[in-house]
């Protein structure tokens, strides 16, 4: 008789509900273990209790989908395991250590499905750790899970879809916004009609987002270089330049993000190999166009593996679970897995065109001065990595931590990682990809001392 | 003044809660961060220049946001709820 398998799903976003799906569906029971307490990941993260409001004010044009992967999930219940609140720290080889409450124990599993997510990816500015300054994605969730907005008055800066969607639902639920700051130039949008014909949906949506708010007469401008956050125990203003002017705006919040960054750690500890990803200026854990990792048994789907939204990563959460199921030995629909990876390959093409319409700010490292702070948790700053490089001869990421702490705080460079990288590579003449990345290490969050062992995996 | 301001929920039952000693109320369905930011403007100072922080990506990824409970326990605000009778402290040790 064939040993039972056992997936473990890492995460339940858009990617990790439909892989479980899929996995169900072919008659295995997978664990499903997530950090939130209900289902949806961020992009479709669900209130803690209901309200008033509708999905449709929720989650705007994408509600049927929100709903539609909500409603999966639960109907899964008692089809898989599904651990909410739950913290995977660490994998070693077959075993995650999972952390419930103020509990830890190994879970030993057959196939692993990495459906991490994404945070926003950001870059820092003078004034970037006083009190509200959120990231674009942070000031979203206060909106949609909690029914807040940060200030009365925000400011919403930096490049990526996430920046006009944000001031757009901010606008819609009458929050009041100062300015809408995108620091890629208006003409690098005209990339976006060659995107047009490939999904009209997104990019029409786009359009009137970015329409609407000047008709409301929010202050929208392009090609701005962000100068600094002002204020002293919390945030007043904010200036920036443009066509070499300096400019201001009163404000008492800012919403800052330069589209996503890839949540990678599982994938290291994991053992996964990385590739750089020009696209993405980011390394990520490499698989195929299925989400097979390099390694046998560990799959990767969503944001988590490669940048490319909600709707890919509802897709290869599914393509994944089926290349699962196709390595077990396991019948799969060829023409269905053939329909997956078409409409992925086509979302992806996009992905690039989006890419040139909301370029990386590629000089907003360089213009940083050496007193800002880079690494929030132990305050290093920019000039300390400049020093090393400079220095001390440093060209790599783990180098620069041991010598500097830079990334060896609590958020294990989830906020400081992608800057680190810039800044380096900039001081000591290398790139990006050249500096390398920075080391996974167990546990990839924080855990409390005094948290209870239960035992080793059955 | 608060950092965040509410455009919604506001007539979901309340919750009590204690912040640095003072009784306080928050919403059902709040984090402790959306508790403690509708009344103030700061979650904890930081550990080298002890400057104020209030949190920043909400979703459980950059650690800024952790609060004290009077038992000693350590809260990261933004993925903990809030629940009736927290007793909370923001940038500073609870006293014996």
């Amino acid at each position: 008789m064939r040993k039972p398998l056992r997936p473990l799903i890492v995460g339940a976003g858009p990617a990790g509900i439909r892989a479980a799906e899929a996995l169900a569906d072919a008659g295995i029971r997978p664990i499903l273990v997530d950090e939130a307490s209900l289902g949806g990941g961020q992009i479709y993260r669900q209130r803690l209790v209901p309200d008033e409001r509708t999905p449709q004010d929720l989650y705007g044009s994408e509600a049927r989908k929100a709903t539609a992967l909500h409603a999966t999930l639960s109907r899964l219940a008692d089809r898989i395991d599904y651990l909410p609140q739950a913290l995977v720290w660490n994998i070693r080889r077959d075993v995650a250590d999972v952390a419930v409450g103020g509990r830890t124990r190994p879970i030993r599993f057959s196939h692993l499905i990495l459906a991490t997510g994404a945070t926003d990816r950001v870059l820092p500015l003078p004034g970037w750790t006083m009190p509200g300054v959120f990231t674009l994605g942070g000031a979203q969730i206060s909106l949609k899970s909690q029914g807040c907005s940060i200030g009365e008055r925000a400011v919403f800066l930096g490049s990526g879809p996430l920046l006009y969607l944000v001031a757009w639902q901010y606008m819609k639920a009458g929050a009041r916004i100062a300015a809408v700051l995108d620091t890629a130039p208006l003409a690098a949008k005209f990339h976006l009609l060659r995107g047009l014909p490939l999904q009209p949906g997104i990019v029409l949506r786009g359009f009137r987002y970015a329409a609407e708010l000047m008709a409301r007469g929010v202050q929208v401008r392009f090609g701005v270089e962000p100068v600094r956050i002002e204020g002293g125990s919390r945030v007043t203003g904010l200036v920036w330049r443009e066509r070499g002017r300096e400019r201001h705006v009163a404000c008492d919040a800012v919403g800052y993000g330069l589209a996503l960054r890839s949540e990678t750690q599982l994938a290291d500890l994991a053992g996964c190999r990385f590739v750089f990803d020009e696209r993405d200026r980011a390394w990520r854990p490499d698989h195929d166009k299925a989400g097979r990792s390099g390694t046998p048994g560990i799959y990767l789907a969503g944001d988590g593996a490669r940048i490319a939204g909600a709707d890919a990563a509802e897709l290869a959460g599914e393509r994944a679970a089926l290349a699962l199921l196709e390595d077990a030995g396991f019948p799969v629909d060829g023409a269905h897995v053939d329909r997956l990876e078409r409409r992925l390959a086509a979302i992806h093409r996009f992905r690039t065109i989006l890419e040139r319409a909301f370029p990386f700010p590629r000089d907003w490292a360089d213009r940083l001065a050496d007193n800002v702070v880079l690494c929030r948790c132990e305050e290093v700053s920019v000039g300390q990595v400049r020093a090393a490089a400079q220095d001390l001869g440093v060209t790599e990421l783990n180098r620069l931590k041991a010598l500097t702490r830079v990334g060896m705080g609590r958020c294990q460079g989830r906020m400081c990682g992608s800057a680190a990288a810039e800044i380096l590579a900039s001081a000591s003449g290398g790139s990006p990809e050249a500096v390398g990345r920075l080391r996974a290490q167990a546990p990839i969050k924080p855990l409390p001392l005094d948290i209870v062992s239960e035992g080793e995996a059955a | 003044m608060a950092i965040l301001r509410r455009l919604a929920r506001r007539d979901l039952p309340e919750i009590p809660f204690r912040l640095n000693g003072v009784a306080c109320t928050g919403r059902s369905g709040d984090t402790v961060l959306t508790a403690i930011l509708t009344q103030t403007d700061r979650l904890r100072l930081s550990d080298f220049s002890q400057t104020p922080r209030a949190g920043f990506c909400q979703m459980g990824a950059c650690q800024d946001c952790w609060v004290l409970a009077a038992d000693g326990r350590r809260l990261r605000a933004c993925s903990t709820p809030l629940e009736p009778g927290m007793d909370l402290f923001t940038a500073m040790e609870p006293t014996s």
